[in-house]
């Protein structure tokens, strides 16, 4: 019993990771229509963002120091995110779709190898500094970490912002009104260069958090490290409905809780194939994700 | 008969005609045996050095071994210099890097082979990059001696691979009589990296010495190298009770195996091999590192006059005690020289013949006698993490 709800504890604190990059992988494709491959990439760059900036910040385990980190490496992330959008994807804005997710694998590749170099991070592995002081607690025997609780609590608030952001401020409406027809918001004097630039700044932003917190939580950095949350978290955002925060979070929370359970039996092995399995399954039988909703293409 | 004789006047009267009308033929002869000079040139400069390859990790992911076992190997080479070379011919080692990637060896060790025409290869440190590499000396007769791949297949895979390092039959059974000896340890969960051969062999050997000691293994779980979440087969393996968990992998993860144990509240010391000797464990683990125990090839607390000097002028050049993956790399070069020296001459098929008869060659980190497995018969280490530092507990002949 006590073993079930460690289990069911571990899969959360996993999940939750995941649903934090699901929702800026998730927030960029329901404005743009567009998934941005990079993104795994930015919160890797975030993660050595708050490495970087850890000395500044006093090089000790501190709240202050921690949110001072984290809130520069989201401001560093979201002014890189602006930047890719600005040099690599905006020149093919008029383009087809299919042009721009190519680019976007680019880019992506680009950070991974030209990372690797040993002149920008190098490739070997990092530690990453403990940002805040760890505690443990225990229920019912089952044992968790600070840093978890930290996760669960940041992806729930970042959700929430984000909803106030899309629903209720002008920004977010002008977002939505570029998501539902572009050159119609162009008409009406939003200007879309604006619009792109910041959800791009933001879904950067979100991804860079994730990155910090990935890495507060498994404390070995290195430029590939990006690669494989990305891509578990493009799998929650789909499976939750791509373009649907709640969905992206709750996407993501099952992701972690179904490899965490296969991991927990003798077939750790499948674990990420069975994940994989998974999604194939629900888009079969929900093409449109869990909480999505199917549309339909205008011709 | 006839009708060849026939033929040859009529090919060579062929060829005179051909020479004039081809003036560009003879230009591309001309620059073919130009290159062919230059060529020449560098073959008598191969009269004064003996060119020895080496193909270790430098970057990425088992970057500290490579970079300790380089330096060692660097060192031996340079000490040997000073000291008059090998046959009258200085040494020159000519560094390839694998970056820690599988399929990278066997493209290196060509380029070592055929490019700059080494003699003999030292390298690589992990197992699974040896077994790449190592086809490709025996096919084409290079000596390799590896410095510290432990798995057996190393050398199995012809009679041109060597190695100056025990194999993990051994270090299994090493941690096995280690945890049912000092640790009074019955009970043991096994946690193997399945992508690694090093980890799998370590853990068949320590599993078949621990059930021969009448002991039980408690659970056996998986992880892949490169993960960074072990908590779901943690919690399975502390649900088992168990007296120490066996975590046969490097040092990367088990850095981070031992930081999830200890906030899953999983108290059972955790037991390692050679993987795990690497200034990055305790940085990585932290103070979740204290208490555990891994075997090695080498402590600098055991002290024999050659290790003296050796610890001494490591510490001189590079600023930091030598670990046994150095250790390791200096005896490979040592073992390797001495050979050449013992063989007279740098064919290939010499140098083995002088390898495969080493016995008792004083080394820094014990004697070293090659069996006939082309394996060498050495004594172990085990260490216990104290203090973010490597204490050595005891030694294990073999």
């Amino acid at each position: 019993m006590t073993e079930a709800l460690q289990q069911l504890v571990n899969g959360l604190a996993l999940g939750s990771i995941y649903a934090l990059i699901a929702l800026g992988y998730t927030m960029v494709y329901g404005v743009l229509r567009f998934i941005n491959f990079a993104h795994g990439d930015v919160f890797m760059l975030g993660a050595f963002a708050a490495l970087f900036l850890y000395p500044l910040a006093g090089g000790q385990p501190s709240v202050g120091g921690a949110i001072l980190v984290l809130v520069l490496a989201m401001a560093i992330c979201a002014a890189i995110g602006i930047l890719i959008e600005r040099l690599a994807y905006r020149p093919l804005r008029d383009r087809p779709r299919l042009n721009v997710l190519i680019t976007a694998i680019g880019v992506s590749l680009l950070i991974e190898y030209g990372g690797q170099h040993q002149a920008m991070l190098g490739k070997d592995p990092r530690t990453f500094p403990d940002l805040l002081p760890a505690t443990q607690f225990s229920i019912g025997g089952a044992v968790f970490g600070s840093h978890q609780l930290v996760v669960l609590a940041l992806t729930l608030l970042l959700l929430i912002v984000l909803r106030f952001i899309v629903l209720k401020t002008r920004i977010g409406t002008a977002m939505r009104a570029v998501s539902f027809n572009p050159q119609a918001a162009a008409l009406m004097g939003v200007n879309i260069n604006v619009v792109v630039s910041f959800t791009f700044g933001l879904g950067s932003a979100l991804a860079a958090a994730g990155g910090i917190l990935y890495a507060m939580n498994y404390p070995s950095i290195e430029p590939l490290m990006g690669v494989m949350p990305g891509l578990k978290a493009f799998v929650a955002a789909v499976l939750g409905g791509i373009g649907n925060l709640p969905g992206a979070a709750l996407g993501g929370l099952v992701l972690g809780l179904i490899e965490t359970l296969v991991k927990a039996t003798r077939w750790s092995n499948y674990a990420d194939g069975i994940a994989f399995a998974v999604l194939i399954l629900i888009l079969l039988f929900r093409p449109a994700g869990l909480l999505g909703k199917t549309e339909v293409e205008k011709v | 008969m006839l009708k060849v004789e026939r033929l040859f006047p009529k090919f060579s009267e062929a060829l005179r005609l051909m020479k004039p009308t081809h003036n560009i033929a003879l230009a591309c002869l001309l620059a073919l045996s130009l290159a062919g000079c230059k060529k020449s040139d560098e073959n008598t400069s191969a009269a004064t050095t003996i060119k020895i390859g080496e193909y270790t990790s430098l970057t990425g992911k088992e970057a500290t071994f490579g970079t300790s076992s380089h330096n060692g190997t660097q060192q031996a080479i340079d000490e040997i210099n000073a000291a008059g070379g090998v046959l009258g011919k200085k040494l020159v080692l000519i560094t390839e890097d694998t970056q820690s990637k599988p399929g990278e060896p066997a493209t290196v060790v060509r380029k070592l082979i055929f490019r700059d025409k080494v003699v003999a290869i030292l390298g690589e440190v992990a197992s699974s990059r040896s077994l790449e590499g190592a086809p490709v000396c025996q096919q084409n007769k290079i000596p390799m001696v590896s410095p510290s791949s432990t798995n057996a297949k190393v050398t199995e895979m012809g009679d041109f691979i060597f190695r100056v390092c025990f194999i993990d039959p051994f270090q299994g059974t090493v941690m096995a009589n280690f945890a049912a000896k000092t640790l009074n340890a019955k009970r043991i969960a096994i946690f193997t990296d399945v992508k690694s051969d090093y980890s799998k062999g370590l853990a068949k050997f320590f599993k078949e010495r621990h059930l021969a000691n009448g002991g039980t293994i408690t659970a056996e779980q998986d992880y892949s190298g490169g993960d960074k979440d072990f908590k779901a087969q943690l919690t399975a393996i502390k649900a088992t009770n168990p007296d120490a968990v066996f975590v046969p992998g490097y040092y990367t993860e088990a850095g981070l195996i031992a930081q999830q144990a200890k906030q899953l509240d999983l108290k059972a010391p955790l037991l390692g091999g050679d993987g795990w000797e690497s200034s990055k464990l305790v940085e990585i683990g932290r103070e979740s590192m204290e208490g555990h125990y891994f075997s090695t090839h080498y402590a600098p607390e055991v002290a024999s006059p050659l290790s003296k000097a050796f610890v001494e002028n490591y510490k001189k050049r590079f600023n930091e005690t030598p670990d046994a993956l150095a250790a390791n790399g200096y005896d490979s070069a040592l073992l390797l020289a001495d050979a050449i020296k013992r063989a007279g001459s740098t064919d290939g098929q010499k140098i083995r013949d002088a390898l495969a008869a080493t016995k008792d060659f004083e080394a820094v980190a014990g004697k070293i006698t090659i069996n006939a497995k082309r394996d060498a018969d050495k004594s172990a280490v085990v260490l216990q993490v104290k203090d973010g530092k490597f204490k050595y507990l005891q030694t294990v002949a073999p």
